[in-house]
């Protein structure tokens, strides 16, 4: 029993590795197709941009309204800007927006690609010459990895708005020393973590995405079990990979 | 949903000589027709008409959101009437609660680690990484633990109800069901939302727990620090202020998570890909929606509790 | 459409002979974003009937049965479902009249996370029946369908026939006042159809519970019409040449209309030019 479950999750494992290095290689030669690429990064770049700007007002909000509680404990209430700033930009703006865009793209993804599988088409590419991994799956990957960065800063940017609303109307902390509390103390190390948190968490949300998508089975109920074991498992990755990664900058810029 | 009915406006409604009662019943009737062709206009891909002006569209969000105010009341009214359906009540506690353990309890765990490096990172350039503990503790209690668990059992299990009712509704389960005698909103929808609401409290104590677990692992075994001292600190500027609003959070978040995913599920149109669409739908609205009325309790609890 | 009855709908007639009919339509317009599905329809059921609704696909046949059960509501007319006036009633109120009838639906409507056992019992089930007796009834309306052995499976594998088999099966269950039927045939091979409809007749002939039947297929209307069920040899037999059965007779829709109402025989010598062509 335990021993079946076991191999079966190391299957699992080994499969899905070899196939998103497939979809990755898949860049590297010929033909790349770029407008499917284009496609994709408007419906999960321009898709999700509203749902992101708002969770992320809200998340800055949420985080001004928290602070000033939590650091007024510490003896320390003039960093607010400074603790929303950092908080969103190295921690809760990747992570929420990762989770936010993995709760509607790799779900999308998924039941997009699964009823792909269940009703043949994608066999039927295969059989027109048309490697499914190259044409369905690097595209989203690539336009993910381009799109999640930018959607983090927009998360990033509106929850500085926000945080700065409710410091302005609810603190009473003039919003140039909210600002320049928030700028001022955001490093080069802070930006790339920033940056590279996305990068990363675009790539695990698309393959996992894709991948639970094209191993589907059992008709339209297998296409639903896909999408929810996608976004289930793509969320807890971003957060153990949020981890490490944190764990890693720290090391590297300490 | 089906009921979208549109009445057929009798050709009399055009004559200018009507008695006061028939005009007052054309206007209604037209109003209404417009009003739902607006409101519908979306669910019908195939309907020709040019869709997407402002008008149309704000129309639409406050039919939705009418429609799901009734939706969610009705459901909540069915809890204190009865025939109450308790066995479906216990199956969908199992289903959400142990269900979603597993995720939950490596979502706050890795939350509370991630907490506890960067805030003891943070901490040390004042010299204060002793008070990692109380800091891990108070965000995980008030503001994490509830948020991440809330939009973590959104994923896993808004979509699955989502995905449930709506393939219900696209084989004609639900008007089965309605055909026996019973009242899907009291059979599927009630159930769930009073499981849901009582489960998603116990499933953000169990968060809490695993991410102060989290911190004190990275605290003790990364950054070499005393594990009484962490313990203590995440213990003792816990205050009843900060219980009381990491609990009544997941009792909001788990009422959305319920409703809007039986809510979308109910409302699925065009078969499997409308199941599909009513799965992503009903995840997003109830994720955005968590973090909305996360921060409305936060500003409401901070004014009734204020911070010690 | 009439104006006149939009102003002032007609109501069915209050029962004067005293047997009601068990479904009375009456002026029933119905439409959804566009032009009407059903308009001015009007016609009734009497006890112990079996009534054939005859159409090409998407006139609104399968429209009509729902709202005959309430599951939809009209845009104004009058419907009353075993002495009640459907269209007055509330959700809550319509849930005990919708118990009293059955219905069958296109795709059977079978719950997939139920046993066939759960399916058919679910009515029973719902009304806190002890579970021997259950056990007891469902096997003999699984019995009367012939698919005894299905008990303990689960509706993913079963058959499409099958399907509608213990379909008919749930519906029959508490012997309910009138039976809807909705395309039982509907994607079934010739084979299959013909058992479904010795059950339909099966059912009309032993228990005698008034029914409509939705049909595309006239060959199968035509079967129940030219035959009876046997319940000795038990199987279906051909009435006498030239005989029809009294009790069954056809409705016709066509583009929201009712075009035809009356009996075999009169549907075979009507002038109507469309119900000639659909005939052939």
């Amino acid at each position: 029993m335990i021993e079946s479950t076991l191999k079966s999750v190391v299957w699992s494992v080994q499969e899905y590795t070899i196939y998103t290095w497939r979809a990755v290689l898949c860049l590297f030669s010929p033909p790349v197709y770029w407008t499917d690429t284009l496609v994709q990064a408007d419906t999960i770049g321009a898709g999700s941009a509203l749902i992101v700007a708002l969770t992320g007002f809200f998340l800055g909000a949420v985080l001004a309204l928290e602070s000033d509680s939590l650091l007024a404990g510490f003896g320390a209430t003039g960093y607010m800007g400074r603790f929303v700033g950092m908080t969103l930009l190295i921690e809760l703006g990747p992570v929420l927006t990762g989770i936010i865009v993995a709760g509607r793209n790799a779900s999308t993804m998924a039941s997009e690609l699964g009823s792909m599988v269940v009703t043949e088409q994608v066999d039927a590419m295969s059989s027109l010459g048309v490697d499914p991994v190259r044409k369905l799956v690097t595209p989203r990957l690539v336009a993910t990895m381009v799109t999640l960065p930018l959607l983090t800063l927009v998360a990033d940017a509106f929850g500085l708005v926000g945080g700065g609303w409710i410091s302005i109307v609810r603190l009473n902390i003039p919003w140039h020393k909210y600002l320049t509390d928030a700028y001022a103390t955001a490093g080069w190390p802070d930006v790339i973590e920033g940056l590279i948190k996305p990068v990363v968490f675009a790539f695990i949300l698309a393959s996992d995405g894709c991948f639970y998508g094209m191993r589907t089975t059992g008709g339209a109920e297998g296409v639903s079990r896909s999408t929810i074991q996608a976004v289930v498992t793509s969320s807890v990755l971003i957060l153990f990979a949020d981890f490490l990664i944190s764990r890693i900058m720290i090391q590297l810029f300490p | 949903m089906g009921l979208a009915a549109e009445i057929p406006i009798p050709a009399q409604c055009a004559q200018a000589t009507l008695h006061r009662p028939q005009m007052a019943r054309c206007a209604i009737l037209i109003l209404f027709r417009d009003f739902e062709a607006g409101s519908s206009s979306r669910q019908d891909p195939a309907n020709p008409m040019p869709s997407n002006t402002i008008d149309r569209t704000a129309k639409d969000i406050v039919f939705t959101v009418q429609e799901y105010s009734l939706f969610a009341w009705r459901a909540l009214v069915n809890l204190f009437t009865p025939p109450r359906y308790w066995p479906d009540f216990l199956v969908q506690a199992d289903i959400v609660g142990v269900g979603s353990a597993a995720i939950v309890l490596l979502s706050g765990f890795f939350t509370g680690g991630v907490l506890a490096l960067q805030s003891s990172a943070t901490l040390a350039q004042f010299g204060a990484t002793a008070v990692t503990g109380r800091f891990v503790s108070i965000t995980m209690i008030r503001e994490l633990g509830p948020v991440l668990t809330g939009i973590m059992v959104a994923g896993r299990n808004a979509s699955s109800m989502a995905s449930e009712l709506g393939s219900m509704v696209v084989t004609e389960q639900i008007d089965a069901m309605r055909a026996l005698g019973v009242d899907p909103m009291r059979k599927l929808v009630t159930p769930r939302i009073a499981s849901t609401i009582i489960m998603l409290m116990f499933l953000t104590i169990v968060a809490d727990a695993c991410g102060i677990f989290g911190g004190a692992a990275v605290t003790v075994f990364m950054n070499g620090q005393d594990a009484t001292q962490y313990f203590s600190e995440a213990y003792e500027f816990l205050h009843y202020p900060d219980i009381i609003q990491g609990m009544v959070k997941p009792l909001f978040s788990g009422y959305i998570i319920a409703s809007i995913g039986c809510f979308y599920g109910m409302r699925t149109t065009g078969g499997t890909e409308g199941v599909g669409r009513s799965t992503i739908q009903a995840v997003v609205t109830a994720s955005v929606l968590i973090i909305f009325v996360d921060f409305l309790l936060t500003q409401i609890l901070l004014t009734l509790f204020p911070p010690l | 459409m009439s104006d006149a009855s939009f102003l002032s709908p007609a109501r069915c007639p209050e029962p004067s002979d005293g047997t009601p009919p068990v479904v009375c339509f009456s002026n029933v317009y119905i439409s959804f974003l566009g032009p009407a599905v059903l308009a001015d329809l009007s016609f009734t059921v009497a006890p112990q009937e079996t009534r054939i609704l005859l159409g090409p696909a998407g006139v609104g046949k399968s429209v009509l049965l729902k709202l005959a059960m309430g599951l939809l509501r009209p845009s104004h007319g009058s419907i009353r479902l075993l002495g009640n006036e459907v269209t007055a009633m509330t959700e809550e109120e319509l849930f005990p009249l919708r118990a009293r009838t059955g219905m069958v639906f296109q795709e059977s409507a079978l719950f997939d996370s139920l046993s066939v056992r759960d399916n058919v019992a679910y009515q029973l089930i719902q009304a806190r029946v002890p579970d021997e007796e259950i056990d007891q009834r469902v096997r003999e309306a699984l019995r009367f369908v012939e698919l005894e052995r299905t008990f303990d499976m689960f509706p993913g594998d079963l058959s499409g026939g099958m399907k509608r088999r213990v379909a008919i099966a749930r519906a029959l269950i508490r012997q309910p006042e009138l039976i809807l039927y909705d395309s039982p045939t509907g994607g079934l091979d010739p084979v299959t159809s013909t058992t479904i409809i010795e059950l339909v007749m099966k059912q009309r002939d032993v228990y005698r519970t008034p029914s409509i039947m939705v049909t595309h297929r006239v060959q199968d209307a035509f079967m129940l019409c030219t035959h009876r069920f046997d319940t000795g040899v038990g199987h279906m037999v051909p009435l006498p040449k030239g005989e029809t059965d009294p009790n069954t007779t056809f409705l016709m829709l066509d583009q929201g209309r009712m075009i035809f109402d009356g009996s075999l025989h009169e549907l075979l010598h009507t002038e109507d030019p469309f119900v000639r062509e659909f005939l052939e």
